[in-house]
């Protein structure tokens, strides 16, 4: 098993015909994603590399081709409505690759997707990819093996640099999941935790914050009560000062609230094997397991 | 995105709350007249986006006109954190009663909107929070169906047990979550927000930070933006697409990716150095981000030391790689550079830069340690 994708993932892609759509598309494929459909409003009809059908809606894709899940690649200021679209038209997962979305339309989409009961992964993501089964976003198939650790982060190259440390020295990931770095997202660390706790490919979890917010400090809170499997976390932004955001838009210390110290501390009061530095991920995973 | 307080209240103004004559002015000859116009005492105040500006002598109280003039000489064209001070905002120094504080956030927490009231208004409310977290109210606001009557008028009993003044309160806050979701706001705060003798509730101070990525849809907005009063590096990083924050270090760092950089910046303290600047050239393939980057880095005095930090995934090393080998060509390159890439089309990358004359690392540790060990050096 996987958490959120496996090799029974079906996927639409929202925006396949833009032109980071279009080159994800390819990179999916290759990697041996199911990638059934995909729509961009008037270019039903057609077909993306002679090979995956295009339709007017989500709701036509699903209806024709039975996808589960879809990606969104379409530009901000249309996300919210493509989110609303994927999960009106019934798949079980969303993830949300599109940087950009507004702070304020995120917090009318997650009340409409708690209704639908649907999961979101993102805005502003690499997504999710389980080595050798699925690949749903952006990251780089080839950095990844299959394996046994779980990896959940907030950032993206950043996530790409831990688990290329993970694959250099044989441990292979179960599936690597980038929540996103802004402050309102559909899937947080918690909830990664428990379903990395619950799936029985999983044998130790990485997991990769940084300033900003409090959920590190609520996921070190649930790992202490309900994780079994070792964990070994990040924190970036030691050295960022307060009050300037760092890129991401949920990357901002503010008052005492969100310092990578407050969130390190967290982690250790909870078990969590804290690394210095990238390079460490190898030498704690060593000690835990 | 920050505003200056005299568009705050003019964006308040606009949604009907009750905000103090008074004006904005860039000259002493100017901020005369509008105390004249005023007529009585009159407060002065710095328009900069710093915190901590009264501390740092930006707001000055003046009982005439001359001496509103005396004061705006001295405040225009002060340094405030780094800043220039640029403009002075001229308002009436009103009798006040009592000082409170109302704002409205993005909660991440409820992923809601959130009003938040206090009575220990006219001071920073991240003090109050932190020492007296009793004197806070909080109300999380569906964002379907707004701030509703009932929760404004419970949250102004917190404020004002005299029902007259809680009606007002109660309306400024509706209005005020009005003027927060019309500017695509992440803050919007009143502090204080008084009562006079007279009765009636004010919005003295007004404080609203707007979402970046809700500027592209709203021009009005965006238009307010007021280039003269940020660091003019920050400015031409964000035009060409990078974010670039400056720090007191001196290794400068070029890293793709949010994340990574600040990771990035750690492991050269890590290794005992200090990084010069925060800069993410993000996730796209354009040699000319380099190239502005490169630029912006070299232009920092204080920087002894480059260190590039890439790992390819929509990045390509490659697009980097040219980047870098076009910035030598336009910039003079006079310190020491380590490049660090690795990831997609690393191979064409290390290609480039050997056929340009300079060698790549893949090791991010050994890049950094190299690049720390180089500003030492320099230092």
């Amino acid at each position: 098993m996987s958490i959120f994708i496996d090799r029974d993932t079906r996927l639409v892609v929202q925006g396949i015909t833009g032109r980071d759509g279009a080159f994800h598309t390819k990179q999916m494929l290759e990697y041996g994603t199911s990638v059934v459909a995909g729509v961009t409003p008037g270019k039903g009809g057609q077909r993306f590399d002679q090979r995956v059908p295009v339709f007017n809606t989500v709701a036509d894709a699903v209806e024709e081709t039975g996808a589960n899940t879809s990606v969104i690649y379409v530009p901000a200021q249309f996300a919210a409505d493509a989110v609303y679209e994927a999960a009106d038209a019934g798949v079980d997962l969303i993830v949300c690759i599109t940087e950009g979305v507004p702070v304020l339309d995120m917090t009318r989409v997650m009340p409409f997707l708690r209704e639908a009961n649907v999961r979101l992964i993102g805005p502003n993501c690499p997504g999710v990819i389980s080595p050798g089964r699925a690949k749903v976003g952006i990251i780089p198939g080839r950095i990844c093996r299959e394996g046994s650790i779980g990896v959940v982060s907030r950032s993206g190259t950043l996530t790409y640099e831990i688990i290329h440390q993970l694959s250099r020295h044989e441990y292979g990931q179960s599936t690597c999941v980038g929540i996103g770095g802004d402050p309102i997202i559909g899937t947080n660390f918690t909830d990664c935790l428990a379903a990395f706790e619950a799936d029985e490919m999983t044998s130790a979890i990485v997991m990769i914050g940084e300033i900003g917010g409090t959920d590190e400090q609520e996921a070190a809170k649930f790992v202490r009560e309900h994780v079994s499997k070792p964990v070994v976390g990040f924190i970036a932004g030691q050295t960022a000062p307060p009050g300037r955001r760092m890129g991401h838009a949920g990357a901002i210390i503010s008052g005492s609230s969100g310092t990578a110290a407050e969130k390190i501390a967290a982690f250790e009061a909870a078990g969590i094997s804290v690394m210095r530095r990238p390079a460490d991920v190898v030498p704690l995973l060593q000690e835990r397991t | 995105m920050n505003l200056h307080e005299y568009q705050a209240r003019a964006l308040l103004k606009a949604a009907g709350i009750p905000v103090p004559d008074g004006d904005v002015a860039t000259t002493p000859n100017d901020a005369e007249a509008i105390a004249a116009r005023l007529g009585g005492r009159v407060a002065v105040k710095a328009q900069v986006h710093a915190g901590g500006r009264g501390k740092a002598g930006g707001v000055k109280l003046a009982e005439s006109p001359g001496e509103a003039r005396a004061h705006a000489e001295a405040i225009l064209g002060m340094q405030i954190k780094g800043l220039t001070v640029q403009k002075v905002l001229v308002v009436p120094a009103a009798a006040i009663e009592t000082e409170s504080y109302v704002g409205v956030i993005v909660d991440r927490v409820s992923q809601c909107p959130l009003v938040m009231v206090s009575p220990a208004g006219g001071v920073d409310i991240e003090e109050v929070a932190a020492k007296t977290p009793e004197k806070i109210f909080r109300r999380v606001v569906d964002p379907r169906y707004g701030l509703l009557p009932y929760e404004a008028m419970a949250l102004g009993f917190r404020l004002y047990d005299d029902v007259r003044l809680v009606r007002q309160a109660a309306g400024i806050m509706r209005q005020l979550y009005v003027a927060f979701l019309q500017a695509g706001a992440s803050l919007a705060e009143i502090n204080p927000l008084v009562t006079t003798p007279e009765g009636e509730v004010v919005a003295l101070d007004a404080k609203i930070g707007v979402d970046d990525n809700e500027l592209a849809r709203r021009p009005a907005i965006a238009n307010l933006r007021d280039l003269s009063a940020e660091d003019p590096h920050e400015v031409e990083a964000r035009e060409a697409g990078l974010s670039y924050i400056k720090l007191d270090g001196n290794v400068g760092c070029c890293v793709n990716g949010a994340g990574l950089a600040m990771a990035t910046m750690d492991l050269v303290k890590y290794y005992g150095g200090d990084p010069a600047n925060f800069l993410d050239i993000g996730g796209s393939s354009n040699p000319q981000k380099v190239v502005t980057a490169l630029r912006i880095i070299t232009s920092d005095p204080s920087v002894k030391s480059i260190l590039f930090n890439i790992f390819g995934g929509i990045t390509r090393c490659d697009d980097v790689a040219n980047g870098i080998v076009e910035a030598t060509r336009q910039v003079d390159l006079d310190r020491p550079m380590v490049i660090r890439l690795t990831g997609t089309n690393e191979e064409a990358a290390v290609r480039i830069l050997e056929d340009a004359g300079f060698s790549a690392l893949t090791d991010m540790d050994e890049a950094v340690e190299r690049a720390v060990a180089l500003a030492g050096e320099a230092a």
